[in-house]
């Protein structure tokens, strides 16, 4: 069984890379290039498998996983210039591949033991544009 | 791996109409979808492709290549047309979200590596939403 959660934040990003020339990052990164950043409300949808308790019926207590993503995610990113105040963004470009790949890091610590393990991160940074990251594996389904 | 999913939406009409049914039973099957003048949705289309992290970029895909070529082979064709009347493959064929989500996949497909030359990334999915409750999916490796 899958159950998934979602939190939002609000952060500001510049997608350039250093390996790249100007011209390049132009043509790869267009207008999320521009030098000083913009914004997007970023959405995350953050899936967790495992059997429900026999008990609880739950498969994880929602309240404790609500903590863990406000700690691990809306604390660190939200309101935040992404390039600027949230490693490793000063040397990683915050794309939302990226993003969904420094998220998974952050949580899974969080799953190992138990019931339930993570099985998918999904950041969207618009309506029209999302990232699905499932630990290195293929995502399925 | 990662995958990436674009969102793009066209406006297009359609009549559901199959040339190998009687008109009963044509509008049997499909109801109001076989009203003779047709009509018209706002079809919303996700294209999902999977590969690894360019390291240079963070990219998996270059959002800019999939929207010249879902523009190309979707958009254009299909936007602000009539299915059965306007696109080839709907002469004869019932432009049902299924056959369109198949021909939607199928373009993209056959055109995926004049785009995106290499390895990755690879064409998974493409999911097409006639009316927010009507949904559906194909996955790249069902097809031609």
């Amino acid at each position: 069984m899958v159950v998934t959660r979602r939190v939002e934040f609000s952060a500001s990003h510049v997608c350039r890379s250093p390996e790249l020339s100007e011209e390049e990052n132009r043509r790869l990164f267009g207008a999320a290039a521009n030098p000083h950043g913009h914004g997007h409300n970023y959405v995350v949808d953050v899936s967790l498998e495992g059997d429900p308790d026999p008990v609880t019926g739950m498969v994880l207590d929602l309240k404790e996983l609500k903590e863990i993503l406000n700690r691990e995610i809306v604390e660190p990113y939200d309101h935040r210039f992404l390039n600027y105040e949230v490693p490793p963004f000063d040397h990683v470009v915050p794309t939302a591949e990226n993003i969904a790949q420094d998220i998974w890091k952050r949580l899974e610590p969080h799953f190992l033991n138990g019931r339930r393990r993570l099985r998918s991160v999904r950041v969207y940074e618009t309506p029209d544009l999302f990232v699905d990251f499932c630990g290195g594996q293929p995502c399925f389904g | 791996m990662f995958r990436v999913t674009r969102r793009y939406v066209f406006a297009a009409s359609h009549r559901l109409h199959s040339p190998e049914l009687s008109e009963e039973e044509n509008r049997h099957v499909y109801g109001k979808c076989n009203r003779p003048y047709g009509h018209g949705h706002n079809y919303e289309v996700e294209v999902s492709a999977g590969g690894p992290v360019d390291a240079a970029t963070g990219q998996a895909l270059d959002v800019a290549s999939l929207d010249q070529l879902v523009r190309e082979q979707v958009l254009e064709p299909f936007g602000y047309r009539n299915l059965n009347a306007d696109v080839e493959a709907f002469r004869g064929v019932a432009p049902t979200s299924e056959n369109l989500g198949v021909e939607i996949c199928r373009r993209l497909k056959q055109n995926w590596n004049a785009a995106f030359p290499g390895e990755w990334p690879r064409l998974e999915k493409v999911r097409i939403a006639e009316t927010p409750r009507n949904i559906f999916e194909i996955r790249a490796d069902e097809i031609e």
